[in-house]
């Protein structure tokens, strides 16, 4: 559970606004009336809990939910989840979604052009262990169009959604990868205006994860709002 | 020392692919116990519907205790669910109805659902709450209370008058009928 007292307000900058007018769709879906303030000992402070047998044992391996290898560069992708104090978030619930190599999602609003890939659906979930460490394996994304401007172009990216310890810890983000020229044209990687809250969307090529003549590693951190009441501890003999 | 909270990114276009199995469960319409239905819309700032968002239910039990729950034999949480609007911006789920919410000091809050909005254009997911029509404790709701009379009724579903037993309950993003939405 969340201490509601150690749920603060972002930093200015280190969260989107709602209305971000680069990134059109936001223009007609976000609200303009100002948030109401909901006192903290009035919101709901504990969140939903899951079994462990909501992933099944493949669920965090993108690449082994079809017969073949899909097509593309083999990745793991892997890091902590932490709160706001630095502990690790244990048995947190992630999901993961994601293009294919070639940039498209198998999904029936993606009518690009490019082709999908009969070994790769590009969904995963896993729950974080007792440290709050996650890993998944999958292939890199491919960068995809998409008609928000002339000529825009998505920068590669997987899609992450989060479960903490309470509901207020709930974080749905994007994970980018390191050296990407598209990440300074794309708004919504941009929707993020403080310079060091947005990098820390891109994950770590981590060659010392990487599996020799198999797969490049990358790591990627999460912080999520909140402060645990109790330290997650091992249990004690 | 604080870290800073990692930043919130929309779930786009295909949150399906990834959060489609946690929607629309049957999994809480167990037959001996007091559920209810709600449906509605999501809409933009033109009364457009919004076909690609999704909610995410998170309401305490009948005896009003949100931390009672404990996962199903599948690993489903008590007391949460997800729906995505269909091509025509519809939603419908059904829960277990929930008992009123004893708050800290005394506070009594009125039943009442908590809702997250995701949805492609939302970079942040949106926090609200729907209360149930023709409930006393409504009037006595420290929230409820807390909101201009005008902007209470977007948090108050309405029965179906079709449909026994429904509700209905919309969902507006922006507009002179905006839903209210809540921070912390
Ligand atoms: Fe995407």
């Amino acid at each position: 559970m969340v201490d509601m007292r150690m749920v603060q307000t972002p930093a200015p900058g280190t969260q989107p606004d709602f209305h971000y007018p680069p990134y059109l769709s936001s223009v007609v879906r976000s609200p303009r009336m100002p948030l109401v303030l909901l006192p903290q000992a009035l919101a709901e402070c504990a969140g939903p809990v899951f079994g462990h047998n909501i992933v099944g044992a493949l669920d965090h391996d993108l690449a082994a939910h079809h017969g073949g290898d899909p097509i593309g560069e083999r990745i793991i992708v892997q890091g902590r989840v932490l709160d706001e104090d630095g502990r690790p978030v244990p048995h947190a619930l992630v999901e993961v979604w994601q293009a294919n190599a070639a940039g498209r999602y198998r999904h029936k609003v993606d009518q690009c052009n490019m082709p999908l890939d009969p070994n790769f659906s590009g969904a995963g979930r896993t729950i974080t262990d007792a440290h709050g460490y996650y890993l998944f394996r999958s292939i890199k994304p491919g960068p995809y169009p998409w008609k928000n401007h002339h000529n825009a172009w998505r920068p590669a990216h997987i899609h992450f959604s989060l479960f903490g310890a309470g509901i207020l810890s709930r974080l749905v983000t994007q994970m980018y990868f390191p050296g990407d020229p598209l990440q300074p044209l794309d708004p919504i990687f941009n929707s993020i205006a403080d310079e060091k809250a947005r990098n820390r969307l891109i994950s770590q090529l981590d060659m010392n994860r990487s599996e020799p003549e198999h797969a490049l590693a990358y790591s990627f951190d999460i912080v999520l709002r909140g402060s645990q009441d109790t330290p997650f501890e091992e249990p004690r003999k | 020392m604080k870290l800073t909270p990692s930043g919130s990114q929309t779930v786009g276009p295909y949150f399906r692919i990834g959060l489609q199995h946690l929607c629309d469960s049957d999994a809480q319409r167990a037959a001996d116990v007091d559920t209810v239905t709600v449906h509605g819309t999501v809409i933009d700032a033109n009364g457009v519907p919004v076909s690609d968002a999704m909610l995410e239910i998170w309401h305490a039990d009948r005896d009003g205790r949100y931390d009672a729950g404990l996962p199903d034999a599948s690993g489903r949480p008590a007391c949460f669910t997800r729906a995505a609007t269909d091509d025509e911006g519809s939603f419908r789920f059904t829960i277990v109805r929930p008992g009123a919410v004893p708050g800290e000091s005394g506070i009594r809050q009125a039943p009442h659902i908590a809702v997250l909005v995701f949805a492609r254009g939302l970079l942040r997911h949106l926090i609200t709450r729907m209360y149930f029509p023709d409930e006393a404790a409504n009037s006595s709701d420290p929230v409820l209370q807390s909101i201009p009379e005008k902007r209470r009724r977007t948090l108050i579903a309405e029965r179906d008058s079709h449909r026994p037993g429904t509700l209905e309950w919309n969902v507006v993003l922006q507009g002179d009928d905006e839903t209210v939405f809540f921070a912390w």
